[in-house]
């Protein structure tokens, strides 16, 4: 554990850095340090593998205060990656990548066989991109190494500055879908600095929120969309995140429900009613009358059972529907009616009872697939298992 | 004798008549550069990484070099020669204060200009400032101090033709005897081979020069096993 206590942080120019930070940076766990440009990320971060030194106050790991240790021994362990990404370009990737360990006197087997496996695992075949140059990589490829270089020599901790933020939007999220990954199978003490909300609730264990070298809000990434502890960091979430959180939790009926059902008038006949559940594809009808008031259903077996019956409108057959939901309510209480009655379809009305929608059991899967498309198993990654 | 009915043909016949001379001309010309270079290599580099260390260091000597080098050449050598005595080894020291400037001057450029994100990164990762300089900014600095070496190269070339002023060998004394005798064969014999010799000197340092730019450096015949690489995959 990684603990910064009553941390100032004041330049030589006199700039105030931090004012007196308290920070806990848990065992195993990703904590993103979030804030505007300035605010004191980088900073913060830089106490850790001594490249700063705070004016005031202390930072301990598991216990041991840092400032008597000796930094550069410090530094070679605890990986660091940096936005810039820094492979050395004489190096080829494999050299590179075992820059720490050499620098730790590892024995040369040893050391060829963590990077190869590494490489391998960050998904750069060894045999392939070892020899290479970092200019002979793209910039995703390049910062994979970076991350293979900071785990080499098997830190217990690694700080990360913005190290995905220069990456194109899509080696962006495949880099984070893959720290995520090897996080999982390493289970290191992580902290890591970037300004895109996105990524922090991503990824992040623990999301610091900083401002003008203070901490403003500390917690897990839900609890801070939940409970934003002021505007800052309200504005600072967005409020569109805020808003798509609370909607994607509990949708309103009104935009699950098919606002196209097929209605007809009371006084349509049986055989016109046939006429347009055949062409609709449907197995019912709604009757609603010219003030759109829901009157009734039928269902295609009432109207074939009484089809003998010339004369008979579908008001003389329909049944009363009994649930309706309002306008407004939320999915889960519609979810819950239909449940708790066994309906296949609910009404949805307004305050004066006029039917707008209909919920039905393909609406909301229909609306869960575009919400959460994820939970459609992708095709293409099944071999790689 | 009038230098209009000299012909090419008279020139190499000159040339082959005094080889074996020439040739010792020859030698000593190369040697006493190689040597002068030598040694402005040997005190400019660390000279240069002084310089990197500190501004105040690299003021000074940067301020000293600089004399050394505007200092005509002449005036130089007749100065050490009044401390020094007649002799090769004059100009050797000649030569060495001469190019000592290129040499210390592009090894400081080299070493300043490696990019901030190497050095903090290489510093993140736990090199101490001496590994740091040996196998991040010196590799990297190559190239310049490379380039700091063929411009001295071409100066000494030119500038160790008037060793014979002094006492020293080479070539110039064969353009000295000519200018003396008026013989434009003799002066043609030592200051063609002087010239060859810069121009040769220039493009060979030219050409490690480049290959010393590890900045953007590839692996060997990249581009085919690249292309290879993809196919099959
Ligand atoms: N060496 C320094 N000397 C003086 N001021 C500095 C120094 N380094 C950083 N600062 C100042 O300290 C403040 C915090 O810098 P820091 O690099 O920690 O910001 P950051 O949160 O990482 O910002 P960014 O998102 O832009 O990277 C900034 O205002 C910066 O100008
Ligand atoms: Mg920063």
């Amino acid at each position: 554990m990684i603990v910064l206590e009553h941390v100032n942080k004041v330049y030589e120019n006199g700039f105030h850095a931090l004012k007196d930070i308290n920070l806990e940076f848990k065992k195993g766990e990703i904590t993103v340090l979030i804030g505007p440009s300035g605010c004191g990320k980088s900073t913060t971060m830089k106490l850790i593998n001594a490249l700063n030194t705070p004016s005031s106050g202390r930072v301990l790991i598991d216990g041991k205060d840092i400032s008597r240790l000796n930094p550069v021994e410090l530094r070679r362990n605890i990986g660091y990656v940096i936005q810039s990404v820094g492979l050395f370009p004489h190096m080829n990737i494999a050299k590179n990548a075992g820059v720490v360990p050499r620098l730790k006197k590892w024995d040369k087997d040893k050391i060829e066989q963590k990077v190869n496996q590494l490489l391998d695992m960050v998904g750069l075949d060894h045999t392939t991109y070892g020899t290479r140059y970092p200019s002979e990589l793209s910039g995703g490829q390049q910062q994979r190494v970076g991350v293979v270089r900071a785990l080499a020599a098997d830190p217990d901790i690694i700080l990360m500055d913005e190290p995905f933020s220069a990456l194109d939007p899509i080696s962006r999220e495949q880099l984070q879908d893959e720290l995520i990954r090897l996080q999982q199978e390493l289970n290191k003490t992580i902290i890591f600095v970037t300004h895109d909300m996105d990524e922090a609730i991503k990824i992040a264990d623990t999301i610091v929120l900083m401002k003008d070298g203070e901490v403003i809000q500390t917690g897990r990434p839900d609890t801070i969309l939940r409970h934003p502890a002021n505007d800052f960091v309200r504005d600072f979430i967005g409020s569109k995140r805020l808003q798509n959180e609370s909607t994607y939790e509990i949708p309103l009926v009104d935009e699950v429900m098919i606002t196209n059902p097929v209605t007809a008038f009371p006084s349509r006949g049986l055989a016109e009613a046939i006429k347009m559940m055949e062409s609709k594809r449907v197995d019912s009808l709604l009757i609603v009358d010219r003030n759109r008031q829901l009157q009734g259903a039928v269902s295609i077996y009432r109207v074939l059972d009484q089809y003998g019956e010339e004369g008979k409108t579908v008001a003389d057959v329909m049944h009363p529907v009994r649930y309706s939901v309002a306008s407004g309510s939320t999915l889960a209480q519609a979810i819950e009616i239909m449940d708790s009655h066994q309906l296949s379809n609910l009404p949805v009305v307004d305050s004066n009872n006029r039917f707008l929608g209909l919920i039905t059991r393909g609406s909301v899967v229909k609306h869960l697939a575009e919400v959460y498309p994820t939970i459609v198993p992708p095709e293409q990654n099944g071999e790689g298992e | 004798m009038e230098s209009e009915h000299l012909t090419f043909a008279d020139f190499l016949s000159y040339i082959s008549r005094n080889q074996g001379l020439l040739w010792e001309y020859f030698l000593q010309h190369i040697m006493m550069v190689a040597i002068g270079l030598g040694l402005a290599f040997i005190v400019g580099v660390p000279l240069g990484i002084l310089c990197s260390k500190s501004k105040w260091a690299a003021k000074i000597i940067l301020f000293i070099t600089n004399i050394l080098q505007v200092v005509p050449s002449l005036a130089m050598l007749v100065v050490l020669m009044l401390w020094m005595g007649l002799g090769t080894t004059t100009v050797m020291v000649g030569l060495f204060l001469y190019s000592l400037n290129p040499i210390t001057r592009n090894t400081y450029v080299g070493l300043q200009q490696v990019e901030a994100s190497y050095l903090e990164s290489g510093k993140g990762i736990g090199m101490s400032p001496f590994q740091l300089l040996v196998q991040v900014r010196f590799p990297l600095a190559l190239t310049y101090i490379m380039s700091g070496l063929r411009i001295a190269a071409v100066i000494a070339i030119g500038v160790v033709t008037i060793a014979p002023l002094v006492g020293g060998g080479g070539l110039g004394r064969e353009i000295y005897a000519g200018l003396n005798s008026n013989n434009s064969l003799r002066i043609f014999a030592g200051a063609i081979p002087a010239a060859v010799l810069a121009i040769v000197a220039d493009v060979v340092l030219g050409i490690l020069q480049r290959k010393m730019d590890l900045s953007k450096r590839k692996s060997d015949g990249a581009a085919p096993s690249a292309a290879k690489a993809q196919k099959p995959a």
